[in-house]
């Protein structure tokens, strides 16, 4: 078992050293900073998914989050916002929103007012009818206002350092796992997916729209990094660019690492014990009393924090938010084809699987070009005449592998390359 | 009179029209789901898919010099239907028939079929890139504007006339699938796999018979489906992928496995979207006249901003698993 | 020449076997019952006859043919037919169409069976548009027979057709059975209600952990001490 997974790391190293050598180190350098961030990201679903045997199809919507959390916490200050009517305008729509709240929380308890049965559910309705129409009567103007010229476009960053950026991108994203964990865990697999991806797509239309917040399709940059940037270094030129990714690299490691290794830790304690129960025999572990939804919403949750970090880390390496980059295909789908083909339940395969699939991903488009090419010269030296578009079709060839991949691993090793060693419980 | 005709054009007409896109996606979601007991995410495909085969065949016809009095489009739909049934057989022999013999879990199918859903829009956008193309390049799309000043409306009720061929089709379609599964054999015994699976082998049912002629009728009506919404807007490659999820919700909301639940969830999704974005001041504009001044209706008064109409379906779904994830219609609960 | 005839049958759900050498022999006048204690492979017995499960030894052969590990949809053509234990009701249809359900191998008109089920239940006469799941539990267990004998069945076998039922219902669901069987159809049952069951029996088996361990005719089986004291609880 581990020679199995040694030979496929150093596998995979000398894939690396290959890409580094045809493609160059400047790409090499950043794919390799984003297979970090992504490794963080599939480490989250392995938990959900691999430990807790939790479905969540709705990965993209965390990414989001985080990435829209760590632009307005090191975004530079928008002063023209702060000395503007809009922080104003925008407590206005809190105090709004707080007092929809309350409402919608008042008519949920009307039952102790003696309304019961379909008259508290038409009261229910009301209220949230009522809750929207006040809240979105004060967003809407603030917004509105923001977003012209004299409320400063939008609000803008904090100016704070990036690290915090992502650590608030975690809890951003746990807050929010939280409430949709609350209330999907409950359903069975096909729906909790499908609820999942429904929500992922609220959030990505909301931030995406939510142009006084986000700037919307307006993009975001350039967002600074939490590390010294490549002309921070005297003498500019490749060697800067490499020492400054370099350094973004370490830290992205570093933060994989600690990672790994509290999640090692907690799984190898009692907690994993309860986790495994759980996930083996859901209703005998029911029955034993052991709070399951509490767990499940406990895995849930922590899944979604490196989610929202890996996320943030993404957005703070690339320097831009730009909202309508966010594809399911992307951003959810890729992230399960890494945890999948890697291993689920074993975190060095969803590491493995996730530099694994990333490397494949970023290849497949030059490499289709690179076969393109050949059978266009072929082809047209045989009169056939050369392929059309080869550029855009390559760009289009990483889908299909994708979709090919994920169809050989669940055929041929359903369990992934790393699979999850069993543990025989005392 | 003019607020009510402006009414019917932008929800009636508009809902009934998604409304019969969601409700053919959404049988043959449900269909699938009652049978072999997984969400078939690349039923979007299906439709994609489908949708270029009608729109290869419809440019070979018109290559071919046959015309018609009707949209291209819908000529060539039966055979696109066809050739989309085969397809959907063989995504099934390919790709889920193995995994179910080795006895696989439902979870493991649906990661299937978003594989299957990568790879056939990597094909499709291999084939045909990333643009968009429209089946009426070369012949128009008829209008129709039905003046109704006799009834003291300024404007006409316009309907184009691939939206009343498709509310046509789709009721049609209705009605045969109900007669198939009320009347036929196979039908009975597509309801009886859906009911008890276990039962229906014991009976002899010939499960695999059934679990083919699922996946033709889910091919059929997912070609049906993604070439109407072809002709209504424009064909892309992610077409359908971009509305799996508010299909999914119509099947979710009238209950999986059900197919009436899933025609009726379809409408309601469809209606739902198109009055959730729907710009109330155009029909309650004659009230400014009577309104105080502090009180005059804002230029748009509609539920929800229009960027958000795919949100509607999605909060519905939500809302659905929520409140109640058999489907409002009485679903069956497994 | 046994209408079925099981020799040394072995086989199980995967892991370890089930059975261990289950013999068991109709003739098309009989009515066999199988007895035991919970757990000893009654009911895997009667799927392992329909393929339900993998027979990894012996034979089953009906009407004279090997049919071990044949499946349902080659089996009821055969003649052959099974109620399972639970869940033998299609519950969203109504109970005609779970009478045709029954017929769906057969080619012919089904009309006359239709009729002489109805016959032999007319509360399902009176009910036949009726949702299956809206019956009482003995209507329900009505309706799973007259489905299984929609395909004129050669051997008809009921898994526990009196569970839960209430003791008149249980008189009355094995008259019905008896019925059956002299219309020559033979029946090879499982029951709970032992006493009751072999009463009737032409032929008894009593199982235990997978394998025979008394076979004779039901009053036999009664009247010996061994099994009265171990299997029908003294
Ligand atoms: N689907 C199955 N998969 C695995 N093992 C099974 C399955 N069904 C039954 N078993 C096992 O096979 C053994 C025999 O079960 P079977 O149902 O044949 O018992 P039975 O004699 O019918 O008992 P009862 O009187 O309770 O119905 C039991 O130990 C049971 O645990
Ligand atoms: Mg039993």
């Amino acid at each position: 078992m581990i020679q199995r997974s040694l030979t496929l790391f150093a596998g995979l190293f000398a894939l690396i050293l290959v890409i580094g050598w045809v493609m160059g180190l400047p790409f090499t350098s950043s794919r390799l900073v984003e297979a970090a961030a992504y490794a963080l990201i599939a480490l989250g679903l392995n938990l959900q998914w691999g430990y807790g045997g939790l479905f969540n199809f709705g990965i993209m919507g965390f990414l989001m989050v985080g990435g829209f959390a760590v632009t307005f916490i090191s975004y530079p200050v928008n002063p023209q916002f702060w000395g503007a009517d809009g922080p104003w305008l925008l407590g206005r729509a809190l105090l709004a929103f707080f007092a929809g709240a309350l409402l919608v929380l008042a008519a949920r308890q009307s039952h102790r007012a003696g309304i019961t049965g379909k008259w508290k559910t038409v009261l229910t309705v009301i209220a949230w009818f009522v809750a929207y129409c006040i809240y979105r009567s004060q967003i809407d103007p603030a917004a509105a206002y923001i977003e012209s010229d004299a409320g400063g476009k939008w609000v803008g960053g904090l100016g704070a350092h990036p690290v915090l950026g992502w650590l608030f991108g975690g809890v951003l994203a746990a807050a929010i796992a939280y409430f949709v964990g609350k209330i999907s865990l409950g359903l069975r697999t096909d729906y909790l997916a499908i609820a999942t991806i429904g929500i992922s797509e609220i959030i990505r239309a909301l931030i995406k729209n939510m142009d006084w917040l986000t700037r919307g399709t307006l993009t975001v940059s350039p967002i600074p990094w939490p590390v010294p940037l490549p002309d921070a270094y005297a003498g500019g030129g490749q060697p800067a660019l490499l020492l400054a990714r370099g350094g973004f690299l370490l830290l992205a490691i570093a933060v994989l690492a600690i990672a790994i290794l509290l999640i090692s830790r907690a799984y190898a304690g009692p907690w994993g014990r309860m986790m495994r129960a759980i996930r083996d025999n859901h209703i005998a572990s029911a029955s034993m009393g052991k709070n399951v939804t509490a767990r499940q919403l406990e895995i849930f949750v922590f899944g979604s924090v490196l989610m929202g970090i890996g996320g943030a880390m993404l957005v703070s390496f690339v320097q831009i938010f730009d909202p309508s980059s966010y594809q399911p295909i992307n951003h959810t789908f890729l992230i399960w084809v890494m945890v999948i083909v890697g291993g689920a339940g074993n975190n060095w395969g969803a590491v493995f699987g996730a530099v694994l699939i990333w490397l494949i991903w970023v290849i497949s488009e030059p490499l289709a070009k690179a076969v393109f090419d050949v059978v266009s010269y072929w082809s047209s030296t045989a009169g056939w005449g050369a392929i059309p578009d080869i550029e855009a079709r390559s760009a289009q060839m990483r889908v299909f592998v994708l979709g090919l991949v994920i169809t050989i691993a669940l055929r041929f090793a359903p369990k992934g390359l790393i699979p999850e060693v069993v543990r025989r419980e005392g | 009179m003019t607020e009510l005709i402006f009414f019917i054009n932008q929800v009636v007409i508009s809902g009934a029209v998604l409304g019969c896109i969601y409700a053919l996606g959404a049988v043959g979601i449900t269909l699938v789901f009652g049978i072999l007991r997984f969400a078939h995410f690349a039923h979007s495909e299906l439709m994609t898919s489908g949708a270029f085969f009608a729109f290869l065949l419809a440019g070979a016809f018109a290559a071919w010099g046959i015309t018609a009095p009707i949209p291209m489009g819908f000529v060539v739909l039966p055979i696109a239907m066809v050739i989309s049934a085969i397809f959907a057989l063989g995504i099934d022999k390919g790709f889920y028939a193995p995994l179910r013999k080795r006895g696989a879990k439902p979870v493991t199918l649906l990661i299937a079929s978003i594989g299957v859903t990568l790879m056939v829009q990597g094909l499709i956008r291999l084939f045909f890139g990333a643009g968009s193309y429209s089946f009426f390049e070369t012949e128009t799309k008829d209008v129709f504007r039905v003046d109704l000043s006799a009834f003291g409306s300024t404007r006409p009720l316009v309907i184009t006339e691939p939206q009343l061929l498709m509310i046509v089709v789709t009721a049609l379609s209705v009605i045969a699938l109900h007669l198939f599964l009320t009347r036929s054999r196979l039908g009975k015994a597509m309801r009886a796999m859906a009911d008890n699976a276990d039962l229906a082998q014991v009976s002899g049912i010939n499960t695999a018979l059934v679990v083919r002629v699922t996946w033709i009728i889910a091919g059929a009506l997912g070609c049906m489906a993604g070439t109407m919404l072809a002709l209504d807007v424009t064909l892309k490659p992610d077409l359908a992928f971009n509305i799996i999820i508010p299909i999914f919700a119509a099947a979710i909301v009238g209950g999986l496995g059900q197919a009436y639940g899933a025609i009726a969830g379809g409408l309601l999704i469809g209606f739902a979207e198109s009055l959730a974005v729907f710009n109330w001041t155009m029909v309650l504009r004659p009230l400014n006249a009577i309104l105080p001044e502090w009180l005059q209706l804002p230029a748009t008064l509609a539920f929800v901003p229009t960027e958000y109409k795919l949100t509607v379906a999605f909060v519905i779904l939500v809302v659905t698993l929520l409140v109640r994830p058999t489907g409002i219609f009485k679903g069956a609960s497994s | 020449m046994a209408l079925i005839e099981l020799k040394h049958v072995v086989g199980g759900y995967g892991g370890a076997p089930i059975l261990n050498g289950v013999n068991i022999a109709i003739e098309p006048h009989d009515i066999g019952v199988i007895v035991g204690p919970n757990g000893a492979g009654k009911s895997t017995t009667l799927k392992a006859i329909f393929g339900l499960l993998k027979v990894t030894g012996g034979t089953i052969e009906f009407g004279g043919e090997n049919v071990a590990n044949s499946l349902p949809d080659r089996l009821v053509p055969k003649g052959l037919s099974f109620v399972p234990q639970e869940k033998n009701v299609f519950t969203s249809m109504s109970v005609e169409e779970n009478l045709e359900m029954g017929a769906f191998t057969r080619k012919d008109d089904f009309r006359a069976t239709m009729a002489w089920v109805y016959e032999m239940f007319p509360v399902l006469a009176e009910k036949r548009r009726q949702p299956a799941g809206e019956l009482s539990g003995g209507q329900r267990q009505m309706v799973a027979m007259g489905r299984a004998l929609m395909s004129k069945p050669r051997l008809l076998m009921l898994d526990e057709p009196s569970a839960g039922l209430s003791p008149r219902y249980v008189i009355e669901i094995f008259e019905t059975i008896v019925r059956v069987n002299k219309e020559g159809v033979g029946i090879l049952m499982v029951e709970q209600n032992a006493r009751q069951a072999l009463a009737f029996a032409s032929k008894g088996f009593v199982l235990a952990s997978g394998q025979n361990r008394f076979t004779g005719t039901g009053p036999e089986l009664i009247a010996d001490p061994e099994v009265a004291k171990s299997f029908l609880g003294g």
